[in-house]
């Protein structure tokens, strides 16, 4: 680990001010995955500024849903009442995240910050575009089994391994961030994370010293019939194979709205407005399901040796569909 | 009536390791320490052209850097003398054998500037292309060299009418204990001791007395509590003799802990194994012929076979056998053993071919093992000293509700899941080997006891415990046994499964001359009762030594002891195998059933049931044998679920060497477990009648579950791990 200076900061704009005024600063909250990476040498900040003394962990309703502080932990949030009863798809994929003792860790705005868990990326030896632009990418023909099948590049292949982004996405949460002139903007989740492109080492859109302050979900009626599936090596502690947030809202037995987003099979939760499109309207039946499932994977480019995850993923829309109509909870 | 073997007793250590008490290599406070972290190569095979220190020397803190440059080698030459096991040496030459070998050992004076500059070591490297891949190996050793044949194998595997051929993969597997390898040296004069992580300080102090060319007295090795080793601590390691190297140079204590990652490189590993089993029976289901083809990944430095093939070819009675086994030489490291090293990677081959034999007779899997039975050793000829596993086949299936089970692959639900029913057979040696203990009985009424061996977890401190007690007539309480020092006597390194046969047998032997001692001290006395009395008629029980059979008549023996003016009275024991043994075959052996529940949408298993019984000689400790075993079936679990060392053959480089990446079960994997035993009265295989049970409980299990799996699917996954997305590809 390299020596780094270490600051706290009394509020929010003080923290973002600090971290803004020194270009290799980190934010550093529950801590779970930025110390590891420390560790590591995958990460190398000259400064961590500590968020823990920020006021910015209440989980409240607002007029127009829910506001979920960013240094709320991911264990207070999952098993708040208001998310339990309204957001249980979010409750869902928080829980299938991780393990208990770091998901009393580990922050939302965190969450939403965690880095991919591609081998070549932890691996200071092996070339990885992410962790050293220019290098190469590892993965791309060596091992790729838990890599992506969906809007990767020849830079990258890694995907994003969060399991509650995956939920907020289908939610379509709004991401409220400090910025570095002191004000607050917003970003709609769909926009948070990108694409690898031609500059895998940039996860997100946030800029240099911006500070997640809260995530905001507005209210909807999928309470009653979402699912969230996560399909991993393990039955805890494992990342994401495939995973499916997966929320209908219905009228008899029609569909009148629809959310299908995958994770585990690109570089950011992957949403399907197309499998959508052939949910809404249409009735809750198995070849329903199929054909929403096959729309979802029809761009994908399997690597050598992610080709299951293209029949997996359409696999687990249709049981998760299914499992979000019966009211089941993960 | 025994007092103690037998019953349930708790860890005597349990307190002093969840308090902190129990030090573990690592942990012992050595004053005006240094701190050594270890540098790894980042290519797999080739030479090193040049090691830049310059940087890192710089660094706060730091007192020396060592490489193969200036790498102090003893006169004898550059690998010095003592035993070569685990064949590697660090910075032994510029030579790269393997990826993430040691090329550097920063020393500082604290353990994060050593991990710092460690960081600044520059190396470059004239690289060449590594092979890595057993699969793409095969060939390397072609024709039957070394292969053990019995009758006709080929001729009768033609003949016969019903037949199977399938070829079997396990990938690498690493042991990953929770404690990390450690060690800590340092020296006064010539005089060496270390502070280390090991499964035999005797073993670790002959090697470094070899390494120093230094008499093997001067060296002292401790090791009082192992988090777990399973293997990986059976050789000496290459970080002993680098640190205690190190010690010397810096004139200084050094400790040097492997980090998880340097863990996958720095003691070795199950092998790579692959396996073609052929079996050829009558319709009756007679086992005709078995053939037996294996080959495993080894390093260029030193062969290690897996002997997959010795416990297969004498588990069933078959007239006709061939087995080949065969290491291929990779640039890798050395393998080593890994619980139940051979046993577990064969008997899932064989285990499963039978299986699959079994579906080919439409015959019932444990049926066919029943019709195959043997009560002789298939090799030798001989009887065995004791073999219960009939009983733990009809005691398992009993438990279990085997005979519910529909023959049919897919024939049986639970709701959605498809469920699954497997069984299979395990087996393991019951050895004993030669060992060394020392029993002092003192007048104050208690007993100390010391003997060179180790606990990697078992349960060692206290089933010695147990067994001094027990054979001294004292309370559990009043003893107090001490291992993990190789100043005591000397004993074998713990492994194979035969600590208990080999020291207790040790304790055994020194309890019995320390009781005739106390008849002859008795029968100074005029009166004494003893004076016609054989050693075997009598025992010692409660403080009092007294005739087996009640007869009236007995001594106090501390009351006999101060009435001599004896302080203490010691005896130091070595046992060994009896000759008797060489008239039988011995070994112990197991059933295990298992029950899987499968998602069929997504591919996903559970173990919901698992039901092992195990036939060991006699149970000293019902408590820890219980968690033996369960853990064993763990083990089983994660071999055949979940665990697999990923090599990027390009690079030669193992890119999964951490918890994160390589799996092992978590709780929520693991469902109902239960262990049970069929004990065996065997006198012959030693004098306690024990036989090993650490290795043996996860033998069967990965079998088991593979053949669960196929009774759920219809899918025969012969490749471990069994992951969704293997069966997926076979379109579940």
């Amino acid at each position: 680990m390299k020596s780094f200076k270490y600051s706290t900061a009394k509020d929010a704009t003080a923290a973002v001010r600090t971290a803004s005024a020194n270009p290799t600063a980190k934010f550093l909250a529950g801590g779970t995955n930025l110390i590891d990476l420390m560790k590591e040498y995958v990460e190398r900040p000259s400064e961590l500024v500590d968020l823990t003394n920020l006021n910015l962990s209440q989980i409240r309703a607002t007029s127009s849903g829910v506001s979920l502080g960013a240094l709320a932990k991911n264990a207070d949030t999952a098993n708040h009442p208001l998310i339990r009863q309204n957001y249980p798809l979010l409750s869902m994929a928080i829980l299938a995240g991780a393990s208990p003792q770091l998901r009393n860790m580990a922050t939302n705005g965190g969450n939403l910050m965690q880095r991919t868990r591609c081998q070549y990326f932890y691996d200071t030896a092996m070339p990885c575009n992410k962790r050293e632009a220019g290098s190469g990418c590892g993965a791309l023909e060596g091992l790729n089994r838990i890599h992506a099948i969906l809007g990767y590049s020849d830079q990258c292949v890694a995907t994003y391994p969060g399991d509650m982004a995956n939920a907020l996405y289908a939610l379509e949460a709004v991401v409220r961030v400090r910025g570095t002139n002191g004000r607050d903007r917003t970003i709609p989740i769909q926009d948070f994370h990108r694409l690898p492109g031609d500059n895998p080492s940039k996860d997100n859109n946030l800029e240099h010293g911006e500070l997640i302050i809260a995530i905001e979900i507005p209210k909807n009626n999928f309470a009653a019939k979402s699912y969230y599936l996560k399909v991993r090596d393990r039955a805890s502690y494992a990342f994401a194979l495939v995973a499916v947030a997966a929320a209908l809202e219905t009228r008899g037995n029609n569909i009148k709205r629809a959310r299908i987003v995958l994770g585990g099979v690109a570089h950011k939760p992957w949403r399907s407005t197309e499998a959508e499109r052939l949910l809404i309207g249409k009735p809750a039946t198995q070849e329903t399901f199929e054909a929403a499932a096959e729309a979802a994977l029809r761009d994908a480019k399997p690597l050598q040796h992610n080709g299951y995850k293209v029949e997996l993923g359409k696999r687990a829309i249709v049981l998760a569909l299914q499992r979000a109509m019966s009211g089941e909870v993960a | 009536m025994a007092k103690y073997i037998g019953k349930e007793m708790s860890r005597v250590d349990g307190v002093a390791k969840v308090t902190g008490k129990a030090k573990y290599a690592a942990e012992f406070k050595v004053p005006n320490l240094t701190y050594g972290v270890i540098v790894t190569s980042t290519i797999a095979k080739g030479t090193i052209t040049s090691i830049d220190t310059t940087e890192a020397s710089r660094a706060p803190g730091v007192v020396h850097i060592l490489t193969h440059e200036n790498y102090p080698r003893p006169s004898s030459g550059q690998n010095g003398g003592g035993p070569r096991r685990g064949g590697f040496r660090a910075l032994d030459s510029a030579q790269i054998f393997f990826n993430m070998q040691p090329i550097a050992l920063v020393v500082a004076e604290t353990f994060e500037q050593a991990r710092f500059a460690a960081r600044l070591v520059k190396a470059t490297y004239k690289e060449e292309k590594p092979m890595t891949d057993l699969i793409g190996a095969l060939d390397q050793v072609p024709g039957q060299q070394g292969a053990r044949t019995r009758g006709n194998p080929a001729a009768a595997f033609e003949a016969a009418p019903v037949k199977i051929e399938a070829e079997y993969t396990i990938p690498i597997e690493h042991h990953n204990p929770m404690e990390p390898h450690a060690a800590i040296a340092f020296w006064e004069g010539d005089k060496l001791t270390v502070f280390d992580k090991t499964q035999g300080v005797s073993m670790v102090r002959d090697h470094l007395a070899g390494v120093f060319q230094i008499p093997a007295e001067n060296v002292r090795v401790t090791s009082p509590f192992v988090g777990g080793a399973f293997g990986s601590s059976l050789a000496p390691n290459y970080y002993p003799a680098l640190t205690a190297t190190a010690a010397r140079v810096v004139k200084r204590p050094v400790k040097v802990v492997y980090t998880r990652t340097q863990m996958f490189t720095g003691h070795g590993y199950r092998s790579h194994t692959w396996q073609k089993v052929s079996l050829a029976a009558g319709r009756d289901g007679k086992l005709m012929a078995f053939m037996h083809d294996s080959r495993n990944n080894s390093s260029t430095i030193q062969d290690w076979v897996e002997n997959t093939t010795s416990h297969p070819r004498n588990i069933y009675a078959c007239p006709n056998a061939l087995s080949i086994q065969r290491p291929v030489k990779t640039d890798m490291p050395p393998p080593c053993a890994m619980r139940a090293p051979g046993a577990v990677s064969g008997m899932f081959a064989l285990e499963c071919a039978m299986d699959e034999l079994a579906y080919e007779l439409k015959i019932d899997p444990l049926e066919l093992r029943l019709i195959n039975f043997t009560d002789t050793e298939p090799d030798s000829g001989k009887p065995y000293s004791s073999k219960a596993l009939r009983e733990c086949y009809h005691l398992g299936a009993e438990k279990f509700g085997w005979k519910d089970r529909s023959f049919e692959p897919r024939s049986m639900r639970d709701g959605r899941l498809l469920v699954g029913w497997g069984m299979a057979t395990g087996v393991w040696g019951a050895m004993q080997v030669p060992a060394s203990a020392k029993v002092a009985l003192k007048v104050d009424g208690t007993a100390y006891v010391t003997s060179a061996t180790a606990d990697i977890g078992p349960g060692t401190y206290t089933v010695m415990t147990l067994i001094t007690a027990e054979h001294m007539g004292l309370d559990t309480d009043k003893v107090k046994f001490e291992l993990g020092d190789s100043n005591f006597p000397t004993a074998p390194v713990q492994g194979g499964s035969f600590t208990t046969a080999s020291v207790g047998s040790a304790i055994y032997g020194a309890a019995q001359n320390i009781r005739q001692k106390l008849i002859d001290l008795a029968n100074k006395d005029t009166n004494s009762v003893f004076k016609t009395a054989k050693l075997e008629d009598t025992e010692l029980l409660e403080g009092k030594l007294c005739f087996k059979d009640g007869s009236t008549g007995s001594v106090d023996i501390f009351d006999l002891m101060r009435r001599n003016n004896v302080t203490v009275l010691e005896d130091l024991y070595t046992s060994r195998p009896s000759p008797e043994r060489q008239n039988y075959a011995t070994g112990a052996h197991g059933a295990q059933f298992v029950e899987v529940k499968i998602d069929p949408a997504v591919g996903t298993i559970k173990v919901t049931r698992v039901i092992e019984v195990t036939a060991c000689g006699k149970i000293m400790n019902p408590k820890t044998s219980h968690s033996q075993e369960i853990g064993g079936v763990v083990w089983g679990i994660g071999m055949a679920l979940h665990e697999a060392t990923e090599v990027d053959h390009r690079h030669g480089r193992i890119m999964n060497p951490n918890l994160q990446h390589y799996h092992v079960p978590v709780n929520a994997d693991i469902h109902e477990i239960e262990t049970l035993f069929v004990e065996e009265d065997d006198k012959i295989v030693n004098p306690l009648g024990v036989k090993g049970m650490g290795e043996l409980g996860m033998v069967g299990i990965p079998a088991a579950i593979a053949n669960a799996v196929f009774h759920a699917t219809g899918k025969r996954i012969r490749d471990l791990p069994i992951t969704p997305d293997k069966l997926l590809a076979e379109s579940i």
